[in-house]
């Protein structure tokens, strides 16, 4: 495929890291274009004009969105290298579920639990650990979601792997815990052991440095007026 | 002698007016796999559906030779890469792509939007109607001058979008707007989706879900 192959990103998500995984596990060269979400481009507003959010492909001037529906483009695009699905219709079907599960509650609950106080707190941060003891009851006797190879479920975990432990000391909290999680531990270590895997994440003081800005803003600005 | 049911090995766990059952449903048909239905009591859940959808407790399940699938898109899918007639997903990458952001979108805004319409009030509810009429209108321009989403044949986002159509009724009625007038493309895809077999079957009388929000409108003291 000799087509122009573009991703629009932002540095610290991992939405778009999620695509330059799958893209660099895959071989794929691709250019890359840092989007300033206060100040969004606009190619970002012309291929992706109903979210208006990253990651958007943009492949031989054709633009994909939404990074599970973006993997799954990849997948079957580039079908020789490092399959991330699959081939069973049952096991996509169970791949695909996984991947929801991380994206519609994992993430939501693990990221409110850093960004809240109080009851509300208390009760993302239950949900969230119910959701990491479900993840490890399905990675049980795996050494990923993808069996013996990353794939789709393992990308899609991608913010747990690195995101969760850089929040979780921003608000001082425990969520993933090599004690209460064992397995799961094991695979984040195996996981970022990859040298294609390291290679996607942002650098942990950078990410710590801006989330650690962000809460202090945050609080400045719930400060009672004298 | 085994139904052709049963030889299939399928069983839909669903519930009548759910708009994402009814996306299995219309599958299903469209694949003309004969299945099992079994209809759940959402306040009195059976130990199957909590034995096959143990983490989220929600229909629609599938359950193929015993082992369940969940979440309708993802059903649908399934559906489609197992009986691999009459596909719903097209064949090019690309296009397969936009079919599957049309579901996503579909899946992210119009249940929602339904439900901020039918419940809120004041402000929330003006917010709400905007809100609806700008989805529809989105999902319009997708449709274009297309006979369905799927171009010249009954595709995924249609099989999507379709259940929806009962709604907008009660989308009408609760919004004081019409989708004939707003929308008047994506009013003549609905008739013609009532038209096929696969909808007409699955998808219920507009004024039964109406009569089916008025009842979950007494339960949270709506009305």
């Amino acid at each position: 495929m000799g087509e122009e192959l573009k991703l629009f990103g932002v540095w610290g998500s991992p939405f778009s890291r999620r695509v330059e995984l799958a893209l660099r596990l895959k071989g794929i060269p691709y250019d890359y274009m840092e989007e300033d979400l206060s100040n969004k481009s606009p190619s970002l507003l012309k291929y992706n004009p109903i979210h208006k959010k990253i990651p958007v492909l943009l492949h031989g001037g054709k633009p994909v969105v939404e990074s599970l529906v973006i993997l799954e483009y990849i997948e079957e695009t580039w079908e020789g290298n490092h399959a991330i699905l699959p081939k069973d219709p049952y096991e996509r079907a169970m791949a695909r579920f996984w991947a929801r599960f991380l994206d519609d509650k994992c993430m939501p609950a693990m990221w409110m639990s850093c960004w809240t106080e109080g009851d509300a707190q208390q009760n993302f941060m239950k949900e969230s650990k119910e959701n990491l003891s479900i993840l490890e009851g399905e990675l049980k006797g795996k050494k990923f979601f993808g069996g013996n190879a990353i794939g789709l479920v393992d990308i899609a975990a991608l913010f747990i792997a690195h995101w969760a432990g850089v929040l979780q000391e921003v608000a001082g909290i425990s969520l993933v815990n090599e004690e209460k999680h064992p397995i799961l531990f094991k695979w984040i270590e195996e996981f970022i052991s990859s040298d294609i895997v390291v290679e996607c994440l942002p650098a942990r003081e950078r990410l710590l440095a801006f989330f650690q800005a962000k809460k202090e803003t945050m609080l400045a600005t719930k400060a009672p007026a004298q | 002698m085994a139904t052709a049911a049963e030889k299939e090995g399928v069983v839909l766990l669903d519930f009548w007016v759910s708009p994402f059952g009814q996306r299995c449903r219309i599958a299903l048909a469209e694949k003309g796999v004969e299945y099992e239905y079994k209809e759940e009591n959402l306040s009195d859940k059976s130990p199957l559906l909590l034995k096959m959808n143990p983490i989220h407790k929600k229909i629609p399940v599938l359950i193929h030779h015993g082992k369940p699938i969940c979440e309708s898109l993802v059903i649908v899918q399934y559906i489609d890469e197992v009986w691999s007639n009459n596909p719903l997903l097209p064949s090019d990458p690309y296009e397969r792509a936009k079919a599957r952001f049309w579901a996503d979108f579909v899946d992210k805004k119009v249940y929602e939007c339904g439900t901020r319409l039918w419940k809120l009030k004041g402000e929330a509810h003006e917010e709400a109607r905007k809100d609806m009429i700008e989805i529809l209108k989105l999902l319009e321009g997708e449709l274009g001058d297309k006979k369905y989403f799927g171009g010249e044949t009954f595709g995924f986002v249609d099989v999507a979008v379709a259940p929806f159509t009962a709604w907008f009724y009660t989308y009408e009625t609760c919004g004081k707007f019409s989708v004939d007038e707003e929308c008047p493309k994506l009013a003549a895809w609905a008739k013609r989706c009532k038209e096929r077999e696969s909808v007409s079957k699955s998808v219920h009388d507009p004024h039964k879900v109406y009569e089916f929000v008025g009842k979950l409108k007494k339960k949270f003291g709506l009305e």
